[in-house]
This record gives structure tokens, C-alpha cells and sequence, in this order.
């Protein structure tokens, strides 16, 4: 017989410490609250635990940001380019989505913020 | 041509230590001209041999092929005593002191497998401490360590897969392993 109960074990056991190595070291911390910025000024603090909406002026129009348990996205802009729609969901601490035409920017935060500060 | 008037005697044990640290030399250098996506990444063959040593003759035996496939590789692949020779050299320990210390799990429930998959991981224990700590201080290591995890996990596996086979094809010598 090949593999014995405790093999099975061992390589069970080494999978979850791949696993825990690869969360550690990529896992980037669980991102908990989005802040939403236009003009460089902040103008909303939120929790990414419950979902809502929120709608921000620029100079072009409405920027719709939509916040669903866990992730957060620039649902619409009026932007020509539409990147930061493109983007998508954001999920790990330290990301954002940038909407400059429309000075909207969308930023998701852990506890320990991966970044002092940056600059758009 | 004069006789050398020193002779050294030479056991059963020798010549077959030889000749297994021959065999892992062996794959050592076929193993280097395999193409790796990431330097140290490796299937890491000669520890099939290494592994079938500690099963069939013990751990002694297993440290002296170690020991010689490393000096030997190195000198053949014209690395002894440069940087990766030393990685190579804290694997090969740090992989021994795990096997000296899994040896002893009841082998009821814990076969080749599982040595392998514990030798491998401290292979690259061993590898990965001695860079962190000498070539490459910061934060590299740590981003790539679980790339280095995951191919101890799955080449370990496979080795140890092989061993178990070839132990099974060859129950004969099994005989002095338990």
C-alpha cells in the first residue's frame, strides 16, 4: 500500500501550510472600509461590511459607487474611458479605482494600511 | 609503477555506499539540465535515492550519500563551495535532521510518503533560512515562499510516491529496513 492513514495526513497538513504561506504572504489583510475621495477631498468614510450605494459629483456627473459585504465598485461614471468601471470589484486592502476625468477615486483599506499615503 | 604500500580496507558497506552516492550524483546532474521556471526550484531526484538509503540500511548510510552527492555533484557541476553549493549543503542537513527525527513515527501508519513530504519541506527550510539570513535579507523570501512550499509539497509527494514503489517491487530488500 502507497499512501498509509498518516501519509494522508501529512500531505493534508502540508497543503494547509502551503495554504497559510500563501495567505500570509499574498493575502494582502482583509480589507474593511472604503473611502471614496472627489477633488482629492474625502467626502465618505464607509464600512465594506454592509452593502449600500453612493453617488459622488464631479465635474463631468455622477459618480455611482456601489458597496456589496466584502468588496466595493465604481458601478458607473461618466468618464469617457470607463477604466475605473473596468476594473471592477475591489477586494484586498490597498486597492482603488481612479476615476480622474470625474476626480472620483474609490480606495479599499485594511487595518494596516499597505501605504502611507498616495498620491493621484 | 611502484605498489602503494598503504591500503586501506574497504567494507561491503563502503563499496555500496558508493555506489548509491554514484546513483544520486547521477541524478543530480540530470536534474541540472532540466529547465526550472524558478531558480531552486527542482524535483530534487537524489532524494529518492537518499530515502531508499535510510529505509534499506539506516540513517548513517543515508548522511554519507547525502554527504557525497554533495560533494561530488558540486565538484561535477563546478559549484562546490559557491553560494548555491551552501543552500545545497543547508538543505541536505536540515532534510537529514528531519528524517533522523521522522524515522522514528510508527511506520504502520507513516510510510515513504510521508518522509518525503517532511524531508522535502525541510529541504527548503533549511534553503530557505540560510538565504534569508546571508543572500537575500527582506521581504523576497517571504513572498516566495509559497511557491517554494508548494513544489517541496508536490515533489515530495511524487518522490516519495516512487520510493514506495520501487520498495514494493523489490520486497527482497526490504528485509533489513524492518
Amino acid at each position: 500500500m502507497i499512501l498509509r492513514t498518516g501519509d494522508i495526513g501529512v500531505l493534508v497538513a502540508g497543503a494547509g501550510a502551503v495554504a497559510a504561506f500563501a495567505m500570509s504572504a499574498w493575502g494582502g489583510g482583509a480589507a474593511d472600509t472604503v473611502v471614496i475621495r472627489a477633488a482629492g477631498k474625502v467626502v465618505e468614510t464607509a464600512t465594506l461590511a454592509r452593502a449600500q450605494a453612493f453617488a459622488v459629483s464631479g465635474p463631468l456627473g455622477t459618480t455611482r459607487v456601489e458597496i456589496v459585504p466584502g468588496r466595493a465598485r465604481v458601478a458607473a461614471d461618466p468618464s469617457p474611458r470607463q477604466l475605473c468601471v473596468k476594473q471592477g470589484w475591489l477586494s484586498r486592502a490597498g486597492e482603488a479605482a481612479l476615476c480622474l476625468p470625474n476626480q472620483v477615486s474609490v480606495e479599499i483599506r485594511g487595518r494596516d494600511p499597505a501605504y502611507d499615503t498616495l498620491g493621484y | 609503477m611502484t605498489p602503494s604500500a598503504i591500503e586501506l580496507p574497504v567494507s561491503a558497506d563502503d563499496r555500496r555506499i558508493a555506489r548509491l552516492a554514484a546513483l544520486a550524483i547521477g541524478l543530480t546532474l540530470a536534474e541540472a539540465a532540466l529547465p526550472s521556471p524558478i531558480p531552486g526550484i527542482k524535483p530534487g531526484l537524489a532524494n529518492i535515492v537518499i530515502l531508499l538509503v535510510l529505509l534499506q540500511y539506516g540513517w548513517r548510510a543515508a548522511a554519507w550519500v547525502s554527504a557525497l552527492r554533495l560533494l561530488g555533484g558540486g565538484i561535477l557541476l563546478g559549484t562546490l563551495f559557491a553560494p548555491g553549493f551552501w543552500l545545497a549543503a543547508a538543505g541536505a542537513l536540515t532534510s537529514l535532521t528531519v528524517l533522523a527525527l521522522a524515522q522514528h513515527l510508527p511506520a504502520r501508519h507513516f510510510g515513504p510518503v510521508s518522509l518525503s513530504v517532511l524531508a522535502a519541506f525541510g529541504h527548503i527550510g533549511g534553503q530557505l533560512a540560510l538565504a534569508a539570513g546571508w543572500l537575500l535579507p527582506g521581504p523576497a523570501i517571504d513572498t516566495l515562499l509559497p511557491l517554494f512550499a508548494a513544489a517541496a509539497l508536490v515533489f515530495g509527494a511524487v518522490n516519495g510516491i516512487v520510493v514506495a514503489r520501487l520498495l514494493a517491487a523489490h520486497p527482497s530488500t526490504m528485509a533489513d529496513s524492518e
